[in-house]
């Protein structure tokens, strides 16, 4: 099971501008559900608060007002119940791809032969057998990104948070780990829920999209491809993919609702 | 995979393609010396002989206090406090520039003493030292110490505050304690600036051990650099500077062979291009 909500959700905080106290409404009682083993993708233009709903989602803020549920118990802070994959990988630069998988597990209490099992298999899974002993800045962005994914998956979590995970990469490397990424879900059928703004990304992996425009959420709708998704190059050019693309960007640039 | 294809600029590869030939650091710093002490020996021997000095009469002083074993007893008397107050430092002022640089309450309590601590004029305080610790060995410490845990504490207080959220991030959302975000984050990332700190309080040190030999009970280095220029015996006044210089430079590479073992991603992450 792995189910995470977010129930009323809102989050203000204060900003200092030109010396004057601000008040910034940063979410707007924003509420979803992602299901069991669903994908769904939080998408809107810079600033309208996702990257802020998924750190609520994660614990790494707490919410003005409302609730984060995981299988519908209330979580307050951060717990091993939800692994998270950060922008840029955020890896610890001191420690090898091994070791930085492993530090998350170590924090779980994780130890001893159970331990390199884990990494390994973890490692294994995206495809980075050969380069467990590699440092963070002698991998490339996506293999960085890979021992990212790996690292929050090997504490086995029941759901999955990803904040712009292929952002940073160039298109072709993040093409690759889209495909990656579907696979991971098809082996393990991991919750998760994942930030974007790139448009396609968020049609091609989502079952679901939350269209967020500032703070607030704008549509809900689901994406009529079916799973599994298969060769992506090819779901790009079918006219379901075009349709669910066109309706996103409608949401997208519609005039807001509040 | 697409990423093979960026793997190799990734680890830095292009580096091993043709190397240019080029003249080794070494090489450089070897002849810059030496250049220097030839123009010092060619203008400092028309200086009458209590007003300056000059390297060949210099290594000739050098000589006779090594023979005649003054040199190394009082090489050994300076060390001994220096080493002492040194590690204190080192051990005292890390872990409170973690302190300070991880804790509001810590930084906004004993921060001010660290700022005013460093611009402290420690030799004005000689005198009230000795009368606390006496003449000997501890007030001689006391005095290394004061002199060089200031830098290194703010250096590691900087260093805290320079660490990316997103790694403290990491270490939150795995549900890491504080205490060990501290050790096992924290601690890794500031290691460059603690070893800047650490390098820059080995000359602050070396100034506060002649210093304290200095006001204190005369002895070591010190003792021999005061008695030979109340002597106006100009060059061997100058061996012990030399070699207090030379013992600076020493721990300097020997910090910073530390430094490559201890934090050996830093070397490899940043770095001249050149």
């Amino acid at each position: 099971m792995g189910s995470v909500s977010l129930v009323d959700v809102s989050k203000r905080f204060a900003l200092r501008v030109d010396g004057e106290q601000q008040s910034v409404q940063a979410l707007a009682h924003v509420s979803f559900t992602v299901d069991d083993g669903e994908i769904v993708a939080l998408i809107g233009p810079s600033g309208c608060g996702k990257t802020t709903a998924l750190r609520i989602a994660m614990g790494l803020e707490s919410a003005s007002s409302g609730r984060v549920l995981v299988d519908g118990r209330e979580v307050k802070g951060c717990g091993h119940d939800r692994g998270m994959v950060f922008q840029h990988a955020a890896l610890l630069p001191w420690l090898t791809a091994a070791q930085n998988v492993m530090f998350g597990l170590e924090m779980k209490g994780v130890r001893g032969s159970e331990l390199q099992t884990t990494v390994q298999r973890y490692l294994n899974l995206v495809g980075l057998d050969g380069s467990g002993s590699r440092r963070p800045h002698q991998l490339s962005g996506g293999m960085q990104q890979r021992v990212g994914i790996a690292r929050a998956l090997a504490i086995d979590p029941k759901v999955l948070l990803m904040d712009e995970p292929f952002g940073a990469l160039d298109a072709q490397t993040r093409e690759a780990l889209q495909g990656e990424l579907l696979e991971i879900h098809t082996r393990t059928g991991k919750t998760i829920l994942f930030v974007t703004h790139d448009l396609d990304e968020a049609v091609l992996i989502a079952d679901r999209i939350v269209v967020l425009r500032d703070g607030a959420v704008q549509e809900i709708m689901d994406v009529p491809l079916p799973r599994p998704r298969g060769d992506l190059g090819s779901v790009r050019g079918t006219k379901a993919f075009a349709d669910a693309r066109y309706h996103v960007w409608q949401a997208l640039h519609a005039p807001t609702q509040h | 995979m697409a990423d093979v294809l960026t793997d190799r600029s990734a680890r830095g590869e292009e580096a091993g393609e043709r190397p240019r030939r080029r003249v080794p650091s070494w090489l450089i710093t070897v002849a810059s010396v030496a250049l220097v002490l030839l123009v010092w020996e060619w203008f400092g021997r028309d200086v009458n002989p209590v007003f300056g000095s000059y390297p060949s009469a210099i290594a000739l002083a050098f000589v006779e206090l090594a023979r005649s074993g003054q040199l190394g007893t009082a090489l050994l008397e300076s060390l001994q406090p220096f080493v002492a107050g040194y590690v204190l430092a080192i051990i005292l002022g890390v872990p409170l520039g973690l302190l300070i640089g991880r804790f509001r309450v810590a930084e906004a309590g004993l921060g001010i003493y660290v700022t005013a601590g460093y611009a402290m004029p420690l030799v004005a305080l000689v005198p009230l030292l000795v009368l606390w610790l006496g003449l000997g060995f501890a007030v001689k410490a006391a005095v290394v110490f004061l002199m060089s845990v200031f830098p290194i504490c703010i250096n590691t207080w900087l260093g805290v505050a320079a660490v990316p959220k997103s790694l403290i991030d990491v270490g939150k959302a795995f549900v890491a304690p504080n205490l060990v975000i501290l050790w096992r984050i924290v601690l890794p990332a500031t290691l460059p600036y603690i070893m800047a700190g650490i390098r820059l309080a080995v000359g602050r040190a070396v100034v506060a051990m002649v210093i304290a030999e200095f006001f204190t009970s005369i002895s070591g280095l010190g003792a021999i650099i005061i008695n030979s220029a109340n002597n106006f015996d100009t060059a061997t006044m100058f061996v012990p500077i030399v070699v207090l210089m030379v013992l600076a430079i020493g721990l300097n590479a020997l910090i910073g062979w530390v430094e490559r073992r201890v934090a050996p991603w830093q070397a490899e992450i940043a770095g001249r291009d050149e």
